[in-house]
Parts: structure tokens; C-alpha cells; sequence
């Protein structure tokens, strides 16, 4: 058998389980792994300028391409740096694996140099963690490592690793297991057929039908019997924030998105439905606003690959535990029969629940009110727009946290998975320019787009050098309002206009930041001469370019749900006009 | 809300004790008492706790519980018949009459007095929290010196078990 040391085994496994990128900062206890990595040219290592950017860089890859992201971090800072993407992909079960690089494990417990419990300070928000404790365990380690993150309802996998593990001069036999099996672990493989025939009957005797999906209809690639379903169903559906792209969003069944800052006529289908069909969705406080009040006439049916999500805050009547895309194809198949036979009552109906939807997307809740102001005056709904536009939407799409992210989502419609990039559940600022990094880094042909605003870019600035480095060509939209615009919105709508602490004094002049890192900056100023300047920025298809927007510091997110104590169908629409 | 016993085949490495401590604190339910220990599988912990919980907030901790990778199975043994025990040791002040009172106390309530000193008593007591409760009741405030406490431990009635 071969023999290898500890990094080198290391590196050889991720080899074997596929890994074509690292993205990663070295320090003292990883040197032994970076020196194995250095040696070999089948893994490109990434490395960035701060380890949160290395997560998010993961975690974006993961979330466009499907395959689980790898980070490489060191001890300490290295670790605890790292935490935020963590928790970033862990909140929106995003598959990742972190190899942090631990102390001797001599020195373990004892306060030593960069020393900090990597396990323990990330057990909150990891799926699992592992500290290797005999360089002879690594191999198997990876493989559960991978195994775990990737398998059930993915997440992030630490593995701790002290450098005396990683010793290059002791050598191990090396073989990299097949397959692993737990006996404490073993996700669902399919759906209960009991449950998924109690479904069957309850979606073929809906009068007012809602279909509700969030990121599990992404994460377990069951976009396509999603939209089958939908066809064959003719229902209307809407998607939450992770959810986007999953169904086609130019296409009329589609609502919009739902929650908060959903549409009107998403929100009402929401809470006049009769029987709500949950698929791959938790139920998030952004979502069903207050919980007691949310689908009172609804019969819900369920589908999560993860128990515990199902009745946690909504009480399911049809649970179904299983693998999203094997759970539909089975629906499809008896659901074809039941459709087949609707009676000519069941089609009026379906027919007038139709029209009472889209009375409601009459109401035309998301066109941009332009009263009263200057003409060259840009909304950042436009800013939006423009770059749909100048993308033909089909660009991957991904945004930080605040008013930028809800008027991308709303603005830009996803016709397909993987498109739409954003920490929806953890709302990560700092996240877009990384995670965009990670897409581009998956996809060097295609056009990755980050919408981002003054606030969040610069808590991941520093990365603009990265992209220098490896020639990322990513478009930076930043939808500059000089102000934090979500803390501002609330501060306006809660706090009679107290903007504490939500103004950007100071900020830098992004173009010629953009340039001093070897990128192009462009600025835009006049409404009229958005769409010129989205098209050149396209156009430069090697270069980063940063276009600095300036848009209306006082626009605001709507709609926006009625808090507290609210239901789905209380909404602002516009500044001081609600439901 | 009511009190559970939950009991917990784990497996026995380092570090799973901790991923349950921190999936309650972590998501806010109260552990009352805990007690773990290696059973006759030497890769295998059993840990039994108990907590005040409702009926949908049991079923939570049960599914997030299910969810740790180590945690290889579960029960909620207040769902089904079950036996409860813990073990108490108690060391209480035993000087002139109160020593013979003591010592009744304990016979009453089958505890058995495991160590002596001129002036105290420690006292070995096995039983249900309940009783447990009434027999440190039943001692004068001013007699206790001492209380240790096991923790529940416990198992279904009948032939049903818990195993991997």
C-alpha cells in the first residue's frame, strides 16, 4: 500500500473525492498542508485576502455548481474568521467542507500561539465537525466529511486537524474509502407513500391551491419535476428568497416571491389558499409573519428532506420526509391520473381562484413610482432593471444583505436554479463580492454579477485584489444610496426618522478604489445614461468592472408585511398607503 | 408543559456530550437533570435526561436530538410505561436524639446510612425524584449537610429496548 504523511494524505483525498478548488489562507499550523498542496497541480488553491471571504468564496461555488465547497484555514484567527461563512452556509444549507489547521496536539488546552477550540466555537452552526486525532484516520475522516455535507439536508463540515498530524516526515498507509457508512447517520430516500397518497387527494380536492418553495427545491436539483408538477397541476406557486430560480420566474404561473417583502398577489394567494403545498421550505419568520394568523384556511402539505423543519413552527397535515426530486416524481405520477379526471366544477374553480389571483396582480405592486422627482433621478429598482436588461437576464446573480438584495430579487427574475446567489437565512453582509468570486472562479465564461450596496461591499472590499489576482471579470453593481438602507427604511418606518447610526460618511471613491486594484470603475449619475453604461460594462468581458450607481437615498422596500401581529395579507405598498 | 424523560444511545466519543448540551442551550430548552455513562457496547453512551417540555416542543427536541450525527437512537420514556430511579447521597448532622430520628427516617424510606462519624450521617438513597424530594423534606433544614444527586436514569417496562 502506499505510504503516505499526513498532508500529503489529505491533499490526496480531496483529490480523490473530486475537488478542483481550495480556497484558502496558509498560516503556522497548515504549513505542513500547504507544502503537500504546493507539490501537486490538480487542485488550484484560491487565496484570498480575510478566511470569511475564503467561506463565502466556497459557499458560492457550492450553491451555482451543486459540489460542495472546500476552505483551507489556519489556527485561531484563521478559525474563528472563518466562522461567519460558516454559519452563512449552515443557515442555508449550503454543502461545505473546512479544513482548519489546529496546534500540536501537545499544545492543545494549553492557551498556546493561535490556539482557539475550532470545534467547539463552531458547533452551533455546523452540520458536524471532527477533530483528527491520528494522522491514519484522515482518509476515512474526509470521506464522512464529504458524505455529511453533502448527503440529506446539506451543510458545513469542519475538520480540525493539529499540524504534528500533518508531519511530513511520518508516513501512513494511504487508501481512500469507497464509501462510508454510519450507523447514527441515514437521511431519507424516499417519501412515505401512505403520506404522499393523503397529498394526492388533498391537491386534487383544492378549490384554491397555493404551491410554496424555498431553497430545498435548489439544493436537491428538483427544479425540473418542480416545474413538471406545476404544468401539469396548473396551480400558481410562488418562491421564497432561497427558493428563486427553482421555478421559472417569467412564467405567468409564478406570483413572485413571498414573505416580508413578497408581492401582493404572492402574499394574498398565500392567505386566501385553501391547501398550501410546502416543498423544500421551513416557515421562516420572513415568511408567514405572525405564525397564528398565517394560511388560516389552508391545509398544508409538506415535503422536507429534514424532520425537523417539518411542523417546527406550522403544524403540517400531510408531513412527507424525503429526497425532494424522488418525492415529486412520485407525486407526477399519480398526480396525472387525478388531472386527467377533474370534473368540470373542479376546473371552474380553479378557474375563478385564477381570477381572483390575478385581480390582485392587478394591483401592479412592484412598479416603480417615479412622482414628483427629478427625471435623471435613478431608482435602485431601475439600477435593477437595467442590469436585467443588459444581461438579457440570464446572468448568476448574487447580492449582499439590505434594500439591494430585495429589489435583485424582486427585480430580477430567475428562470432557472442556481442563478440567484444570497444569504438569505443568516443575511450575511460581506457575502456578495466572495460568493460572486467563488461562481466566476466555477465558471470563467459566464457572467457573474454582484448587486451590492456602499454598506456591504466594503465589508468584503479587500477581495477586489483577489479578483486581480485571478482575473475574476465579475460586474459589481453597487446601488449607492449613501446610507444603510434597510436600517434607514425601518428607522423611517418604526423610529419617526431617527437615522441612527444608518448614514455612510466618508465613503470612499469607488472608482478609483476599483482602479487602484488594476479594475475599471464606472459611475453613473443620470438615469438616462444607465443603459449605455450597463452595456459597456458587459461588454469588457475580461475586466472586473465596479459601477457605482447613485440612487435615490430615500427609496424604500415594498411591499413590505405589517409587523407586528400582522398576517401575510397586511402589507405596506407604498410609503404611508397599506392594506 | 410537562417533565420527559429522554433517554439516548449515543455513540461514545469525545465531544458528542457537548454537540447535546450545546443543541439545548442553543435552541433554549432547560435540561433539569443529565446523567451518561458507557453501556455493555463499549462504543456506545447512554445518556438519560430529563426536561420540561411541551407536547410540540418534545417532538422538536426529539427531531433535532435525531439529527446529531452521533446520536444513534432515542426515546421519550414518559410516552410508554417506563422505570425511573436516581440515586441520592445525603450527609446530614446526626447528634444526640436526632441521631436515632435520622436513622428512622432512613429505614422509612429504605435509604441505608453508608458512612458514620461521631456527629453525621451519610445516607444512600435510591428511588423515584419524588421520593427522593419527600425524604429531603422529611430532614430538618439545619440537619443537611450535604446533597448529591445522580440525575434520572431510566428504562421502558416489559421486553421493549433501546438499542443501535
Amino acid at each position: 500500500m502506499e505510504k503516505l504523511s499526513g498532508g500529503d494524505m489529505l491533499i490526496r483525498a480531496l483529490q480523490d473525492e473530486g475537488v478542483d478548488f481550495i480556497f484558502g489562507y496558509p498560516g503556522g499550523a497548515v504549513l505542513h498542508i500547504y507544502d503537500a498542496l504546493f507539490k501537486q497541480n490538480r487542485i488550484q488553491h484560491v487565496l484570498v485576502r480575510h478566511e470569511q471571504a475564503a467561506t463565502h468564496m466556497a459557499d458560492g461555488y457550492a450553491r451555482a455548481t451543486g459540489r460542495p465547497g472546500v476552505v483551507f484555514v489556519t489556527s485561531g484567527p484563521g478559525a474563528t474568521n472563518a466562522i461567519t461563512g460558516i454559519a452563512t452556509a449552515y443557515m442555508d444549507s449550503i454543502p461545505m467542507v473546512v479544513i482548519s489547521g489546529q496546534v500540536q496536539s501537545h499544545l492543545i488546552g494549553t492557551d498556546s500561539f493561535q490556539e482557539t477550540d475550532m470545534v467547539g466555537i463552531s458547533r452551533p452552526v455546523v452540520k458536524h465537525s471532527y477533530l483528527v486525532k491520528r494522522a491514519e484516520d484522515i482518509p476515512e475522516t474526509i470521506k464522512k466529511a464529504f458524505y455529511i455535507a453533502t448527503s440529506g439536508r446539506p451543510g458545513p463540515v469542519v475538520v480540525d486537524i493539529p499540524k504534528d498530524i500533518t508531519n511530513p516526515t511520518d508516513f501512513f498507509d494511504y487508501e481512500y474509502p469507497e464509501k462510508v457508512t454510519l450507523r447514527s447517520y441515514s437521511p431519507a430516500t424516499r417519501g412515505h407513500s401512505g403520506q404522499i397518497k393523503k397529498a394526492i387527494k388533498l391537491l386534487a380536492e383544492a378549490e384554491r391551491p397555493m404551491i410554496y418553495t424555498g431553497g430545498g427545491v435548489i439544493q436537491g436539483n428538483a427544479s425540473k419535476q418542480l416545474i413538471e408538477m406545476t404544468k401539469l397541476l396548473g396551480f400558481p406557486i410562488t418562491n421564497t428568497l432561497m427558493g428563486l430560480g427553482a421555478y421559472p420566474g417569467t412564467d405567468p404561473q409564478f406570483l413572485g416571491m413571498l414573505g416580508m417583502h413578497g408581492t401582493f398577489e404572492a402574499n394574498n394567494a398565500m392567505h386566501h389558499c385553501d391547501l398550501l403545498l410546502a416543498i423544500g421550505a421551513r416557515f421562516d419568520d420572513r415568511i408567514t409573519n405572525t405564525v397564528s394568523k398565517f394560511c388560516p384556511y389552508a391545509k398544508i402539505v409538506h415535503v422536507d428532506i429534514d424532520p425537523a423543519s417539518v411542523s417546527k413552527i406550522v403544524n403540517a397535515d400531510v408531513p412527507i420526509v424525503g429526497p425532494v426530486d424522488v418525492v415529486l416524481d412520485e407525486m407526477i405520477k399519480m398526480l396525472e391520473p387525478e388531472v386527467a379526471k377533474r370534473s368540470d366544477k373542479q376546473k371552474k374553480l380553479l378557474k375563478e381562484w385564477w381570477e381572483q389571483i390575478e385581480g390582485w396582480r392587478r394591483q401592479d405592486c412592484l412598479k416603480v413610482l417615479r412622482d414628483g422627482v427629478d427625471d435623471e433621478l435613478i431608482k435602485p429598482q431601475e439600477g435593477v432593471q437595467a442590469v436585467y436588461r443588459a444581461t438579457d437576464g440570464k446572468a448568476y446573480v448574487s447580492s449582499d444583505v439590505g434594500q439591494h438584495q430585495m429589489f435583485a430579487a424582486l427585480y430580477y427574475p430567475f428562470d432557472e436554479p442556481r442563478k440567484w446567489i444570497n444569504s438569505g437565512g443568516l443575511g450575511t453582509m460581506g457575502f456578495g463580492l466572495p460568493a460572486a468570486m467563488g461562481v466566476q472562479m466555477a465558471f470563467p465564461d459566464e457572467t457573474v454579477v454582484c448587486i451590492t450596496g456602499e454598506g456591504s461591499i466594503q465589508m468584503n472590499i479587500q477581495e477586489l485584489s483577489t479578483c486581480s489576482q485571478y482575473g475574476l471579470p465579475i460586474k459589481i453593481i453597487n446601488l449607492n444610496n449613501q446610507s444603510l438602507g434597510m436600517v434607514k427604511q425601518w428607522q423611517d418606518m418604526q423610529y419617526e426618522g431617527r437615522h441612527s447610526h444608518s448614514y455612510m460618511d466618508s465613503l470612499p471613491d469607488f472608482i478609483s478604489l476599483a482602479e487602484s486594484y488594476g479594475h475599471v470603475g464606472f459611475r453613473v449619475e443620470k438615469r438616462s445614461e444607465l443603459d449605455a453604461t450597463l452595456k459597456e460594462a458587459m461588454s469588457l468581458k475580461n475586466r472586473l468592472v465596479f459601477v457605482d450607481i447613485m440612487v435615490d437615498p430615500k427609496e424604500h422596500v415594498y411591499p413590505m408585511l405589517v409587523a407586528p401581529n400582522g398576517s401575510m395579507r397586511d402589507m405596506w405598498l407604498r410609503k404611508g398607503v397599506r392594506t | 408543559m410537562m417533565r420527559r424523560i429522554i433517554s439516548v444511545l449515543m455513540e461514545n466519543e469525545a465531544g458528542a456530550l457537548s454537540r447535546v448540551i450545546g443543541l439545548f442551550a442553543q435552541r433554549g430548552y432547560n435540561i433539569e437533570t443529565l446523567t451518561v455513562a458507557p453501556t455493555e457496547d463499549e462504543t456506545l453512551s447512554r445518556l438519560t435526561l430529563t426536561t420540561p417540555a411541551s407536547d410540540h416542543q418534545v417532538e422538536q427536541i426529539t427531531k433535532q436530538l435525531n439529527k446529531l450525527i452521533e446520536v444513534v437512537k432515542l426515546v421519550d420514556l414518559t410516552e410508554g410505561e417506563h422505570i425511573e430511579r436516581e440515586l441520592m447521597l445525603i450527609k446530614v448532622r446526626a447528634t444526640g436524639a436526632q441521631r436515632a430520628e435520622v436513622k428512622r427516617t432512613s429505614d422509612i424510606f429504605r435509604g441505608q446510612i453508608i458512612d458514620v462519624t461521631p456527629n453525621s450521617y451519610t445516607i444512600q438513597l435510591t428511588g423515584t425524584s419524588d421520593k427522593l424530594d419527600a425524604f429531603l423534606r422529611s430532614m430538618s433544614e439545619a440537619s443537611v449537610m450535604e446533597v448529591v444527586r445522580s440525575g434520572v436514569s431510566g428504562i421502558s417496562r416489559g421486553e421493549k429496548v433501546l438499542t443501535s
